[in-house]
């Protein structure tokens, strides 16, 4: 294991006899370093992208390498959200819920083109463009699908960020609720974001313009 | 021309006099019937001419004068099908008899023509939304109905081609986003409860039993749940552990294939039909295909119609090696079988990855013919798997799993469903042939060259859900067996009959092509005006005709065996949400 080396990060001398056992090493270091090693991902596909994942997890590409194999059909027990596939209207209610339900710290990965920007399915009547207008994006791996490797890169990514985290300021261990709730849209005529009702209102009100809204 | 149906041999003119007409459009085919005889007519076809599946049913909106229901119904025996069709003014009320009662498995096609095209079925069991939510405004596959992000009718846009200019639609959009609301709409005062209508259709029960009042329990299982296959969702209401009423709940992957099919170019749709059946991107390109060459009328090269036969049918292959790993997760075994099944998955997708450039969205169908040849040494990859690797494996999972005592204890006598009942509710695939029937549209009305290779029918006669098991093995060698022929005989040649070309110019009409992909009868109707763009694309889903019989399956029996017939139904969300 390179992990003792990894972890020496302040850079202190330690005898030559004792570099197999002992680490001198910041709080930070250490726990950002048994996080990234172990992130579990939620058992949550959408669509096609959701293949590719499980062919991540399968023996050819193997994520347990990386101490993501333990995939959690729960998101109460879960740290990363892998939004594999085509986010819908009719599914984001569901998406965000389990966003909320689970515990912080949490990441979320937008896998593919869909979950990143609406992909080839963008102009659909009934397609979310982008998992990003409605809850926090960490790492977005473009593809369509993107191959397992792809995916892999993805999930390395987020280790580097895990990195890089500092424990006196990440949002969770500030004064005040451990998590933040984000409202659940409401389907309504269309899909409604509660943050942006009177938005909406205001802009009903304008008349239709001839070229988006000439709806027979 | 070819006709889609050959209509000699069967008189409804004759039948019904008054009441049916042949349909005289150019390129059309089939019979036109009287809305007020649909019924009659229909009871007709299936007890005195024997066409006892309903294949498919659809709507077309003739803008900006009527409105059409199409029907497609075939003998289970063999042979070519019935096309009839109904027409009615476009004003709403828009009102068809429901042909539920006569074929059951219309139920939720009916549902999604009127929450697509707000025609309703009068003498429905329950017309309700299926694929958008209730509260949604409007019936998105009409013509006149404009998505939010609406540029144009018809693609290639103006505002991006031949420039290559692009405008972000988020900017086009006064909500700067996928969204459109009527005028004056305030959303605080939106009261509606959209899941109300669904438990309202849920049959309820009280007993009184010893004193005790007990009630029913709802369970709502899924859209996240790790055995639903992806976000499909069923409400069932239990008794103890055994399920009373079940009611599937769909259209969280309903990612608007049909709209956007009509918008697009023949050409452009064909990487589409890749993420219908995400599993099997090399059959959904072929039933596409088919359509568009009967409308087009063009003949596939011979090397082609080869290649075309090795992806189907090795892509099925992994389809069902897929679906045996699966159901062993759905069982508990937790992923341990899935590894299995995942291993020769990657062996053959290293092939489409070779041949098409990706693993799994292929693109790999063209008019006329296929878009690339096998490279070198893949021709030899294929002939070592099916010689030698692929039979090992369905022998290894005949070891794994077959005699496996836990395995059949929960799989064999728990029925799915019987051959009769299948056929009603337009069951087709593995499922209907594990009950029983023959029925395979390979051999029922073969397409491509599937009439020159030596197979058999797999077929089992128990239909429970250890037959469903086994007929996947057979499937599996029958199609090595196609495999080892067609990989001895594929000659040399070019791979397409026609010159390469992104517009395609395809004579008016209508056409009906189908295939048996891995999961059952997979069709594309699609109907050309002379324009580059088809003026409606329809896919016949085997997943969604499947699901039909859901609850038929379902009742009486535990919610764990739920689970499990859902597993061997191999429902697959971007084909049934489309």
């Amino acid at each position: 294991m390179t992990d003792n080396k990894e972890l020496n990060s302040p850079g202190y001398e330690i005898p030559e006899d004792l570099q197999h056992a002992v680490s001198i090493t910041t709080i930070d270091r250490l726990y950002n370093w048994g996080r990234r090693w172990s992130v579990w991902p939620m058992m949550f596909g959408l669509a096609c992208c959701a293949i590719e994942m499980i062919a991540a997890q399968a023996a050819r590409y193997d994520l347990a390498r990386f101490g993501m194999e333990v995939m959690r059909p729960s998101p109460r027990q879960s740290d990363l959200m892998i939004v594999a596939g085509t986010v819908t209207k009719k599914m984001i209610p569901a998406i965000v819920r389990l966003y909320n339900q689970m515990p912080e710290p949490k990441y979320v990965i937008a896998m593919g083109a869909c979950a990143s920007g609406g992909g080839p399915f963008k102009e659909g009547y009934n397609v979310v463009a982008g998992v990003d207008k409605f809850v926090p994006v960490d790492v977005y791996i473009p593809g369509c699908p993107p191959t397992p490797q792809a995916l892999t890169a993805g999930l390395m990514k987020l280790q580097e960020k895990i990195d890089k985290e500092s424990i006196r300021k990440v949002r969770w261990y500030q004064k005040g609720a451990d998590s933040v709730e984000l409202p659940i849209p409401v389907l309504g005529p269309d899909l409604m974001d509660p943050r942006r009702y009177n938005e909406i209102r205001v802009l009903a009100a304008k008349p239709a313009e001839p070229a988006t809204e000439s709806k027979a | 021309m070819t006709t889609l149906v050959e209509t000699e041999t069967l008189d409804l003119a004759a039948r019904f006099p008054g009441s049916a007409a042949v349909d005289t459009r150019p390129g059309y085919s089939g019979w036109i019937v009287n809305k007020d005889r649909l019924v009659e007519v229909a009871t007709a076809l299936r007890d005195e001419f024997g066409y006892d599946l309903l294949s498919h049913v659809t709507g077309v909106d003739y803008f900006p004068d009527k409105m059409e229901v199409v029907y497609n119904a075939y003998k289970t025996t063999g042979g070519p099908g019935v096309l009839f069709k109904v027409q009615v003014p476009r004003l709403d009320p828009i009102e068809v008899p429901s042909v539920t009662p006569i074929w059951p498995g219309a139920e939720f096609q009916e549902r999604e023509i009127w929450d697509l095209y707000g025609i309703k079925f009068t003498n429905h069991p329950d017309l309700r939304r299926i694929l958008m939510w209730e509260g949604f405004e409007g019936h998105p596959l009409r013509k006149d109905w404009h998505e939010p992000f609406y540029e144009e009718d018809f693609k290639p846009l103006k505002s991006r081609w031949p420039d290559g200019k692009y405008v972000s639609a988020e900017d086009k959009n006064p909500y700067k986003d996928n969204l459109q609301f009527p005028q004056n709409f305030d959303p605080a005062k939106v009261t509606l409860d959209g899941e109300a209508p669904l438990y309202d259709t849920l049959q309820k029960y009280t007993t009184v039993d010893a004193g005790i009042k007990t009630d029913h329990i709802i369970v709502n299982m899924g859209p996240q749940h790790p055995s639903t296959h992806g976000v499909f969702r069923a409400a069932v209401v239990l008794d103890g552990e055994t399920i009373v009423s079940l009611k599937p709940v769909m259209g969280y992957l309903h990612r608007n294939h049909e709209k956007i099919g009509e918008r697009n170019t023949f050409l452009q749709n064909m990487p589409y039909t890749d993420r219908l059946d995400y599993f099997n991107s090399m059959s959904n390109n072929w039933g596409y295909s088919l359509a568009v060459e009967k409308l087009m009328n063009i003949k596939v090269a011979e090397r082609a119609e080869y290649l075309r036969v090795i992806m189907a049918e090795l892509s099925r292959i992994q389809n069902h090696l897929i679906l045996i790993g699966m159901l062993l997760n759905d069982l508990g075994a937790y992923f341990t079988p899935a590894l299995y099944a995942f291993e020769e998955r990657e062996l053959i997708l290293d092939i489409f990855e070779a041949t098409s450039g990706t693993r799994m969205m292929c693109n790999y169908h063209r008019f006329g013919g296929v878009s690339r040849d096998l490279p070198e040494g893949v021709l030899e990859k294929i002939r070592g798997l099916v010689e030698d690797r692929l039979p090992r494996k369905a022998d290894e999972f005949d070891r794994l799993l077959t005699e496996n005592e836990i395995f059949i204890s929960r799989m064999k006598g728990v029925k799915v469903i019987d051959g009769e009942d299948a056929i009603k509710y337009s069951v087709t695939g593995p499922v209907l042939r594990a009950a029983g029937i023959p029925y395979d549209v390979r051999r029922a009305q073969p397409y491509g060259i599937y009439d020159r290779f030596d197979f058999d029918v797999a077929l089992r006669h128990g239909g429970d859900l250890y037959d469903n098991y086994l007929i996947r093995l057979d499937e599996i060698r029958q199609s090595i067996r196609i495999l080892q022929q067609a990989v001895k005989q594929i000659p040399d040649g070019p791979i397409n009959s026609q010159k390469p070309q992104y517009q395609v110019r395809v004579p008016a009409g209508e056409a009906y092509g189908r295939i048996e992909a891995p999961k059952g009868e997979l069709g594309y109707y699609v109907i050309s005006t002379g324009k580059p763009n088809p003026w409606r694309y329809h896919v016949r889903a085997p997943s969604f005709m499947n699901i039909t019989a859901l609850e038929k399956m379902c009742v009486g029996k535990k919610i764990a065996d739920f689970v499990v017939i859902l597993g061997v139904l191999d429902i697959v969300l971007g084909e049934l949400d489309r």
